[in-house]
């Protein structure tokens, strides 16, 4: 019987989409072209220019950066026709890989939005950078905190709760030595600090004793922490901070710019101008990924996430890995509340996290359970909300309710979008039982 | 010398079940001892004793001599035991390298894996006993033959001498398992010992120095190949004399019932499974169709009861277009479907055996009145079901979950049997059955044949293909291979049409 050249194989040709899905990509490229022509570029006034200011920090740099002054008509009228060129490129060849060209469309079009919103006045890229980073920290360490524990097949809902936790105790603990003590503020700020992952740590316990020991459903044990530590943190606060409001401040860490690297134009005081938790993210990914990837414990960490039982043949003890990788989780967790403490305000206000840990998971989910993947999901989300606060000072004519909306808008988009299907570790949320 | 490996008065019960019952045996040396019994005989039971999964409730084990407590897999391992398990133990998302290190690897610097290390002694243990594996390849893009090469040099990597294969080739065509006979071959000729799981009898004639058979838990007894026949051992096996072939006639092939044109189906994950299958099926035929599991049998199964949507092509039931109906009205068209999991998708184990019976009936009369349940109908019907199929439960109120597979089965075949049909879709429907069950089984699908029924039966099971089919389709990576007339088809040609081969 001759074998017929099935639908599959003719679609399979095109870079593995189906034809609809491609076809799909071309016009929502052309769309994003049409859109910067309907939107912005026939808003702009001739002669009308967009200044972007690239200077940020106060490292004391040699030559400052001139700004960089666009026609705003020119500008948007080129990208407009860039946008349009891929997609009719997309309709017509095809793209081998096309959801980074949807990357790279995305980022045209925030492009064009920015010189649209900043025509006739300038715009201080390189602070807006700044603050996306910052507002991408928090996010990024509950992200990390997510993979460290999912990689191993915990769920942990709970990561709000262990942020707000941290955050709390880091206040409470670093004023305490600050004000009452009188330690000196590097030395109450690392008391804080402690204190802060002692209690992840001690949070991260539980979810495990729960969902490892008790095999509790771990949607649930991580619901109740978060429930426990809104309550606690809630009544506390109002019980002891907003009464001894020296015990409500902190202070916060100033930025160490490191030598060299800050001196790099315009990236170099964004990335390396910042104050030390900010650097220990840094360190903390790095290490994350060579563990996970190049050593035993992280080599056996994915193998429990995967296949438990197969682990457990092996004599690799998978409640250990369990354990230890959660208590570590809620460590990390509980960092990103500090940051948001000793790294941001230096006061604890209820209910502060704001939800940032379960942007985190949205963000570990987008980031592919790897965890740069995280962190550039979390930058994006940082930079979403950087940009919205921004507008509201630029006094752009879009209500600020749908400014607002702009974070969760990019999470919703970029999900549905640029990561297409994103595989957990096979075991993930599983209890594991021995027989 | 003493036998490398002596279990003496193994015992171990589950809630309800005497999985063993003070087991003796012992292994020699350089030999191949198969462990030959039906399935819930206590094998896979057993060996998770001796590898410390399970810690018996009686009974002592010895390992050269010495007697040894084994609590954990590591005890074992540490033993030189190592046991290649029924469902394969292997990370998918991970190397072939990854997973034969697992929990052993080797360190650089006493931190870094050393993933070169592994490779090069991967590739050794490769050419020493002939198992052709890449050290790089993602464990998951492996055919199964493959994988169950991985999981041997898991074992030879840890230097293990004392083998465990259970049931290993279950899920292998003919020619993987000649490979694997000369690979179990090679390992013995180099002095380890392997104690190989099976229920086929014609493997333990092949491979086996001895055989100890097991039947509900307890040692029947343990031969040689030379001084017993497949006739004999099937006997221990089932306790009784046993029909090894089907007895049926000639088919006698009527109309068209079943037409399958040009079906592209796609799996869970949105790959195609099942690419381009064109077939018929007449009435009073069967037609079988072979294939290692995986290979779109699931999938086209699914998609002709109407239970997976079809991306192309089209399915005509007497002459009926039926393309992307729902699973009622292709039950309606009289069509009796017996699915592969019937535990998933064939039986709602918390309801009583009465309810299953007409699980696909109960909305029409005489079941249902008005739209309200006939349960006096019910139940009476039900009983004589159970009595007319012999289907072995304390009443027929009990529910099904209680029941052996054998009897679940049974549920099923009354169901689907006994309503008025033109065409029976069997998949696996002997799966996990013991030797009796499957005799019955058989029977009752022959004599749906010889009563002008058209029957497809799937399932990866050569030996059931090859008894009852009158002609056999061969399905390889979603394709029909060929289709041959039954009673001209060789196990060799079919074996090799399985692997995907095919000759000019
Ligand atoms: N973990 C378990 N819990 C309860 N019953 C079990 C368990 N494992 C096996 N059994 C029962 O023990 C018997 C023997 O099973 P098993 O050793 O798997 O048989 P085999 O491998 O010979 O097919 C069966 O009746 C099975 O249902
Ligand atoms: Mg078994």
């Amino acid at each position: 019987m001759a074998i017929s050249t099935s639908t599959w194989e003719r679609l399979s040709a095109r870079g593995g989409i189906s034809p609809r899905r491609a076809r799909t990509y071309g016009f929502v490229f052309i769309g994003a072209g049409l859109l910067i022509y309907l939107l912005f570029a026939r808003a702009a006034v001739p002669g009308q220019t967009s200044t972007f200011v690239l200077n940020f920090g106060t490292a004391g740099q040699t030559a400052p950066i001139p700004d960089l002054v666009l026609p705003t008509g020119p500008t948007l009228y080129a990208l407009a026709l860039v946008c349009a060129f891929f997609g009719g490129w997309q309709l017509a060849r095809g793209f081998k890989r096309v959801n980074l060209v949807l990357g790279v469309i995305a980022g045209l079009f925030v492009l064009a939005f920015l010189a649209w919103a900043s025509r006739g006045q300038s715009f201080n890229l390189t602070g807006m950078l700044n603050s996306a980073l910052l507002r991408a920290v928090p996010i990024a360490l509950a992200g990390l905190s997510g993979v460290i524990c999912e990689r191993c097949a915990v769920i942990n809902i709970g990561i709000e709760g262990m942020m707000l936790t941290g955050a709390f105790t880091a206040t409470l603990m670093g004023s305490l030595a600050l004000n009452v003590w009188m330690w000196p503020s590097w030395a109450s700020m690392s008391f804080g600090l402690i204190c802060a992952l002692i209690s992840g740590a001690l949070l991260g316990l539980l979810l495990a004793v729960l969902a490892v020991r008790f095999k509790v459903n771990q949607i649930i044990a991580g619901t109740a922490i978060n429930i426990l530590s809104v309550g606690v943190t809630s009544f506390l606060s109002s019980r002891i901070l907003s009464h001894f409001q020296q015990l409500n401040n902190t202070g916060t860490m100033q930025p160490v710019p490191i030598p060299l690297l800050s001196q790099i134009p315009v990236i170099g005081p964004v990335v390396f101008e910042q104050n030390l938790l900010v650097y220990l993210l840094y360190v903390l990914l790095i290490v994350t990924h060579v563990v996970l990837f190049y050593t035993r414990w992280g080599l056996r960490t994915r193998a429990v996430g995967e296949h438990p039982r197969a682990a457990d043949t092996l004599g690799i003890n998978v409640f250990k890995i369990r354990y230890v990788n959660v208590t570590i989780g809620g460590m990390v967790a509980a960092l990103g509340g500090a940051f948001l403490i000793l790294g941001s305000v230096g006061r604890f206000d209820e209910l502060m996290t704001a939800g940032k840990g379960f942007i985190g998971l949205a963000a570990m989910i987008f980031g592919k359970w790897m965890p740069f993947g995280a962190f550039g999901a979390a930058l994006i989300f940082g930079f979403a909300d950087a940009l919205q606060t921004k507008l509201a000072i630029l006094r752009v004519p879009i209500p600020s309710q749908f400014l607002l909306m702009a974070p969760y808008l990019a999470t919703i988009v970029v999900l549905a979008g640029v990561v297409g299907e994103a595989v957990p570790p096979a075991a993930d949320g599983q209890p594991y039982e021995k027989e | 010398m003493p036998p490398v490996l002596e279990l003496r008065g193994i015992t171990k019960s589950f809630p309800g079940v005497l999985a063993n019952d003070h087991i003796d045996l012992t292994l020699e040396e350089g030999e191949v001892h198969a462990l030959l019994g039906e399935n819930g005989a206590g094998k896979t039971t057993l060996m998770n004793i001796l590898y410390g999964l399970y810690s018996p409730d009686e009974g002592e084990i010895f390992v050269r001599g010495r007697r040894v407590e084994i609590r954990e897999p590591r005890d074992a391992i540490a033993l030189g035991i190592g046991m290649v398990h029924q469902h394969f133990m292997l990370v998918p998302v991970l190397t072939v390298a990854e997973n034969v290190m697992l929990g052993v690897e080797p360190v650089r610097n006493g931190i870094f894996l050393d993933r070169a290390a592994a490779a090069r002694r991967i590739r050794e243990l490769s050419q020493q006993y002939g198992l052709q594996v890449d050290p790089d390849a993602l464990v998951k893009t492996l055919p199964v033959g493959v994988q169950q090469r991985v999981e041997i040099l898991k074992l030879l990597y840890r230097q293990a001498d004392i083998l465990i294969l259970d049931e290993p080739t279950a899920v292998l065509t003919p020619q993987e398992v000649e490979e694997l006979f000369k690979v179990i071959r090679s390992l013995t000729a180099q002095g380890k010992s392997v104690i190989f799981i099976t229920h086929k009898l014609k493997e333990v004639m092949a491979i086996a120095d001895r055989i100890t058979v097991l039947r509900n838990g307890r040692v029947v007894g343990t031969t040689t190949p030379s001084q017993t026949t497949e006739e004999r051992l099937a006997a221990m096996m089932v306790g009784r004399e046993v029909l090894l072939r089907v007895n049926k006639k000639p088919a006698n092939p009527g109309e068209v019932v079943l037409e399958v044109e040009n079906l592209e189906v796609l799996d869970d994950r949105g790959n195609p499974a099942v690419r381009g299958v064109s077939f018929e099926v007449r009435a009073g035929e069967i037609l079988g169709i072979a294939g290692v599991q995986g290979n779109g049998q699931t999938e086209l199964v699914q998609a002709l009861t109407g239970l997976r949507p079809i991306l192309s092509g089209r399915v005509r039931i007497m002459g009926k277009d039926v393309t992307g109906t729902s699973p009622r009205r292709v039950l309606e068209q009289g069509v009796a479907h017996v699915p592969e999991d019937r535990q998933k998708d064939g039986l709602v184990l918390s309801f009583p055996v009465a309810e299953n019976l007409v699980i696909n009936t109960y909305y029409i009369p005489p079941f249902a009145r008005a739209g309200l349940l006939n349960h006096e109908v019910i139940f009476t019907t039900a009983e004589q079901r159970a009595r007319e199929f012999d289907i072995r439960t304390p009443s027929v109120l009990t529910p099904v979950a209680n029941l052996s597979g054998g009897n679940q089965q049974k549920v099923i075949v009354a169901r689907e049997f006994s309503r008025p049909i033109q065409l029976l879709i069997a998949s696996q429907p002997t799966r996990g059955l013991d030797v009796g069950s499957i005799e019955y089984i058989h029977q009752r699908i022959v004599a749906k044949r010889d009563e002008g029924c058209a029957v497809l039966l799937v399932s990866p099971e050569l030996d059931e293909v090859m008894s009852l089919s009158d002609r056999i389709a061969v399905m390889y990576e979603g394709r029909i291979m060929d289709i041959l007339p039954a009673d001209q088809a060789t196990r060799e040609e079919i074996g090799l049409l399985m692997a995907g081969v095919k000759r000019a």
